[in-house]
């Protein structure tokens, strides 16, 4: 008996599939995934500047498809500002998985490219692009148009966006462009004009100086890595806040609005709707340029941009697809041309699982612009409101943070903005009564006053809730800098100011408040201090663009989830159908020969699966009106017997009929078998009637055929059937058992060892209860170890020893009179000798002074008269009966049974 | 006397469903369960009644749960959601897997079992009938906690919008709807508890084995699902989108995860219910 379990072919295959599985998982996971490109990183040296011939070297990485078949298209990737080549690496990555030659450098005057920065000038940067463009035609990996002419398209945010453009302007070679984030003209995006004046813009000077900022290094302190040109540029401007004509001159120079008419590669413009760097009306005077030209454009907008970065993952999603979409037309040919539909996105809410924005996604057939493709106006009230501008700018309030990367959700629930009292007047709308949908850029129209006669104004859309909490929609406002004001405001000519474009959703009840302010952190305002009149004059107008939703994934999971239930419910009703088909076809099948025997077992065999064999062969049968007993030691496999025989257990061979039925686990004809196996079972907490009451109604059959109080009467347990059940004691529980086997009157009672646990009076009890049950056509089957108890309630008996019948038949003619006698002697040897000269069949010693006598037909007088005449003395002559004779002849052989069965 | 079966005997009828609710409602682990689903949010509301108001002084800002604590006085709605938020990680883990863990192996461990299987009710159809009693169960417990919480919450704190500290306040009829669509998720994504509880109850005898088995699982499977290391091979995790249910609070609701919970917590429940199935049908049945 080992302690293990015990291998067998089974186990081991279990065993070898789990090992082979867990095996499999864990290399899969633990092996690196083999990259789909192949990376090469290096350093090119190309001349550029004005007359071309200033070397600058730079950090450069060529990746390359691994499975490539012949030439493919490239793509010049480049970084936004600050960043270098490792900046894009994953964007890189990505791109030559797709089947792209991608070639990422850092810019000059970054990381560890040499030169100076000059802000994407046409004679440095610009032309180390195109310089780059000769090195990628002479690689013989990359497709190209023509000789030195290679197939290639230009990615890049930002600073990479603007070169992109630029470059495509300057250079024809360069095949379709994806710019993103970027600017239209330097001298507008950091001097900002938002009325309709020719005076000069508001320079952003938060975001100037981030900029300036982010360049360490260099041998000047106060310019970095900046050219001397630029920085002469930004320290003019930061000083006065207005520019000299070189420094336009500069800015404008950096401005793809100077080369739009050039590009004649196809553009993707992307741009980001939460963007006070570079708003949404950069990318559209790109994409009005561009257009003009004829070269075909298409524009997506995303929330993100330089103050909400890369947008939500729907957003993120989009923009990938749609650069993906662009080159493989362009560049591959694959797909058919893209179409001029325009897609942007709109914060929708707030998601409580990462506590971040979440976004809509709607397109439109095409491009609007800023000024939708309708108008909502509404009324605004508010008198003329004095305003001052503190001196210094100081305090000021607060629209956006620059550069501090700040999660969207607190640049568009308002946390950010705020104004200072006495330095902004407000004007209001009623309450909205429907949802207004805006995408575009609204427009006020503002009357100023100004002591001075110019005035630094900041205007704002703010959308307040039921609360009157507002929020600044991403944290966008429209400088204007009006001059020529008149001291009175009655006097002053109304300006038409376009605000920032916004994509928002107006929520019926909410209001809508323009808020003129005199400060703005992010802005350069007048030091001196002085005080304005403002008004609005009658109405907001707002764009309003109404698109069609991008269908989530969402949705296909939903419809994922209904496939999976109609699928598991088809499923549960084959099965059943099926099994209905099978238990209908089981239930008609009768052995004729056995149909009126309440039990018939055929060559029980019952092996286990540990191999041990708890019955090797029984068969036997009980008639009507028979009490069977069925006799065996402990261990004699009388359980199992009875296990299988109440379809508990699968027999290993064999077969049980009931009147006739083939017994399979949970075959209808065991209905008319009440059992009782292994000991009780009730449920402890109910009393003995509850239990019995719980049982029949598990049954299902009508309460009236129970014959409850017979059963009731037969367990003789007084008023303890009203006690529970975990109280009673061992031979109670016997008796109720016994009861509940008897519920119903079945005509096959089957009960294990029924006298267990019951007392003397009792076991006479039952013995005349069985036998009277026995009646009326029914039968029992009563397994015992006892020899007395089955001589005397059974009328047959079957007698089993370690898994086979050794014995069976009437009891009277089991019990009867034996051929042999047990006899105590006071001399075996010589009792063995006389008696062996008798004739007899067989002496067999039995202890230290006893003798089993096989008789063989001599009579027992003759036997005793023998041994005394032999002066043997005879102490006792006890005649034996064979049940006995069986009976002892297995205990004797090993009287510890043979294991538990 | 040839019929082949008894009279009134009907396999179809053996262990009518009402007979099997009758059974388990007089258990004590039945109503000490469901009375604790009741008695939960009053002791829950003793604490804040008796807790005082400076429960800031444990410094738990920015837990899974600090705006919901913020919240759960603000009105009835907001309170039921707080006692489900409690008990979604374990309480209501330990009361599936109680009620589907112990209904097989109960009876099995009584010796009832082989009494039932020898009625005979047919042995899909003992699992079925146990099964659909041990589900209502869960779900009436489910139901009784979140009735009770609104119940006791509107008394005490009236009825009010469904607050949120981050989206927008939901009004109370739309509040009632969520809180029947959390209800909803949370009963599908337990489901994976009662089914591998309810395999481990036919698999074994020990009704606590069963349901401390299919509890320690989920552990051990939520466990798993912190380390971010694992990577994509957490979202097949059965507890990965438990906390799907926080997306219908946003606004607009969040369906995403709750229709992948709800598709991963089916597939498992299904695989889980037919091995029990499988095995229950084909065992010998020994004790």
């Amino acid at each position: 008996m080992s302690r293990f379990p015990r291998v067998t072919r089974r186990r081991a295959v279990t065993a070898a599939v789990v090992l082979v599985l867990l095996a499999a998982a864990t290399v899969w996971a633990v092996l690196p995934e083999r990259a789909a490109w192949t990376a090469q990183d290096l350093r090119i040296t190309v001349r550029s500047g004005p007359g071309g011939d200033e070397p600058v070297e730079l950090d450069a990485r060529f990746l390359l498809p691994r499975d490539r078949s012949g030439k493919v298209p490239a793509v010049l990737l480049a970084h936004g500002f600050g960043g270098t080549k490792a900046s894009v690496s994953s964007d890189a990555e990505s791109l030559a998985e797709r089947g792209y030659a991608v070639l990422t450098w850092t810019a000059r005057g970054f990381g560890k490219s040499t030169g100076e920065i000059h802000l994407d000038s046409p004679d440095y940067e610009v032309k180390d692009a195109q310089r780059l463009l000769d090195w990628l035609a002479a690689r013989p990996e990359v497709q190209t148009d023509a000789t030195g002419d290679p197939r290639v398209g230009v990615v890049g945010g930002s600073y990479g966006g603007a070169l992109a453009l630029l470059l495509a302007g300057q250079d024809q070679r360069v095949d379709a462009i994806v710019p993103s984030i970027t600017w239209n003209d330097l001298s507008h995006a950091f001097l900002p004009q938002s009325a309709s004046t020719d005076a000069t813009g508001v320079f952003k000077k938060g975001w100037a100086g981030v900029f300036f900022g982010g360049s360490a290094g260099g041998d000047n302190p106060a310019c970095g890595r900046f050219a001397a040109d630029v920085c002469a540029t930004y320290l003019s401007m930061a000083t006065t806040g207005v520019p000299d004509a070189t420094s336009l001159a500069l800015l404008r120079r950096s401005s793809p609005a100077t080369v739009l008419d050039k590009i004649k590669a196809p553009t993707l413009l992307i741009q980001g709707a939460v963007d006070t760097l570079f708003p949404l009306s950069e990318a559209d005077a790109n994409a009005k340029g561009i257009a003009a030209a004829g070269t075909p454009v298409k524009v997506a907008w995303f929330t993100g941009g330089h103050d909400g970065g890369a947008g939500p993952g729907n957003d993120q999603d989009r923009v990938k697809f749609l650069t993906v979409q662009w080159l493989d037309h362009y560049l591959q040919g694959k797909g058919s041309t893209p179409s001029g539909d325009f897609t942007f996105s709109r914060v929708a809410g707030f998601s409580a699982l990462d506590r971040d924005l979440v976004t809509n996604g709607y397109s439109t057939k095409a491009y609007p612009g800023l000024t939708g493709t309708g108008a909502a106006d509404l009324a605004l009230t508010g008198s003329a409101q004095p305003i001052a501008n503190p001196p210094n700018g100081n305090p000021a309030a607060i629209s956006a943070l620059p550069g501090l990367g700040s999660r969207l959700s607190s640049l568009l629930s308002g946390n950010v903005a705020t104004d200072v009292p006495g330095q902004h007047a407000t004007f209001d709308t009623a309450p909205l009564t429907g949802a207004i949908e805006v995408a575009g850029s609204p427009t006020v129209r503002l009357r100023a006053a100004s002591p001075t006669g110019e005035a630094v104004l900041f205007v704002k859309l703010y959308d307040l809730d039921q609360n009157g909490s507002p929020t600044l929609s991403a944290g966008l406002v429209a400088p204007v800098r009006l001059t020529g004001l008149p001291k009175d405001i009655a006097a002053a000519q109304p300006v038409t100011v376009t605000l920032p474009a916004i994509v928002r959703q107006l929520e019926p009840g909410h209001t809508l408040q323009v808020v003129v302010a005199t400060s703005d952190q992010g802005f350069l305002t007048p030091v001196a201090p002085t005080t304005y009149t403002v008004a609005i004059d009658g109405q907001l107008t707002l764009p309003t663009l109404v698109g069609t939703a991008i269908a989530s994934p969402a949705t296909l999971w939903w419809y994922a989830l209904g496939a999976l239930i109609v699928a598991l419910l088809l499923g549960l009703t084959l099965l059943l159908l099926v099994r209905r088909a099978r238990s209908r076809r089981r239930v008609t099948s009768v052995t004729a020969e056995y149909a009126d025997t309440p039990l018939v077992v055929l060559g029980l065999r019952k092996a286990y699966d540990d191999g041990f064999v708890a019955v090797e062969e029984i068969g036997f049968t009980v008639e009507r009106g028979q009490v069977v007993g069925l006799l065996g030691p402990n261990g004699a496999g009388k359980t199992t017997t009875l296990r299988v025989l109440m379809g508990l257990t699968k027999p290993t061979a064999g077969e049980i009929y009931v009147f006739g039925h083939r017994l399979v686990p949970g075959a209808q004809i065991l209905s008319r078998v009440g059992a009782l196996v292994e000991g009780p079972g009730f449920l402890p907490h109910l009393t003995g009637a509850q239990n019995l009451r719980a049982y029949w109604e598990a049954t299902g059959r009508p309460w009236a055929d129970a014959r409850f109080e017979e059963a009731l009467e037969i367990a003789g347990l007084g008023t303890s059937v009203h006690r529970r059940t975990k109280n009673y004691s061992h031979g109670m529980r016997q008796r109720l058992a016994i009861a509940q086997a008897m519920l119903g009157l079945p005509e096959l009672l089957v009960l294990d060892e029924p006298t267990d646990g019951l007392d003397p009076p009792q076991i006479a009890e039952m013995r005349r209860v069985l036998q009277r049950y026995a009646t009326d056509g029914r039968a029992v089957l009563v397994s015992s170890h006892l020899l007395a108890e089955v001589e005397q309630t059974c009328t047959h008996a079957v007698v089993v020893n370690k898994g086979r019948i050794v014995a069976s038949g009437p009891v009277d003619d089991i019990v009867g009179e034996s051929p042999s006698v047990a006899i105590e002697v006071t001399d075996v040897p010589a009792a063995t000798e006389i008696l062996s000269g008798l004739g007899v069949r067989s002496v067999t010693p039995d202890g230290a002074s006893g003798l089993i006598v096989d008789m063989n037909g001599t009579p027992r007088a003759e036997l005793v008269a023998s041994l005394v005449r032999a002066g043997v003395g005879v102490d006792r002559v006890v005649p034996r009966r064979r049940l006995e004779d069986a009976f002892l002849a297995l205990v004797g052989d090993n009287s510890r049974g043979s294991g538990d069965r | 006397m040839s019929t082949s079966i008894a009279v009134g005997y009907r396999p179809s009828r053996t262990l009518p469903i009402v007979a099997e609710i009758r059974r388990q409602a007089s258990r004590r682990r039945t109503q000490l369960a469901l009375g604790f689903m009741v008695l939960l949010p009053l002791i829950i509301l003793a604490a804040f009644e008796f807790g005082g108001g400076s429960g800031d002084d444990d410094g738990n800002g920015g837990g899974a749960f600090s705006s919901l604590v913020d919240l759960a006085t603000s009105g009835g709605l907001n309170f039921a959601l707080f006692c489900l938020a409690v008990s979604a990680g374990f309480l209501l883990v330990v009361v599936f897997a109680l009620f589907a863990g112990d209904t097989v192996a109960s009876e099995a461990s009584w010796g009832s079992l082989r009494y039932l299987l020898a009625i005979p009710v047919p042995r899909a159809r003992l699992l079925a009938v146990k099964l659909i009693v041990a589900l209502g169960y869960s779900f009436v417990a489910l139901f009784l906690l979140a009735g009770t919480g609104l119940l006791v919450g509107t008394l005490r704190y009236g009825w009010h919008p469904l607050g949120s500290t981050i989206a927008a306040q939901i009004p109370p009829g739309q509040g009632v709807l969520r809180l029947l669509g959390i209800l909803a998720y949370l009963a599908v994504i337990l489901l994976v508890v009662a089914g591998l509880a309810f395999l481990l109850s036919v698999l074994t005898d020990a009704a606590l084995g069963a349901v401390g088995g299919a509890v320690l699982l989920w552990i051990l499977s939520s466990i798993l699902d912190q380390i971010t290391a694992l990577g994509s091979i957490r979202n097949a995790l059965p507890t990965h989108y438990s906390d799907a249910w926080m997306g219908l609070l946003s606004t607009p609701v969040q369906t995403e995860d709750l229709a992948k919970g709800a598709i991963s917590a089916l597939v498992y429940a299904t695989v889980f219910w037919g091995l029990a199935f499988f095995r229950f049908t084909r065992k010998d049945v020994t004790s």
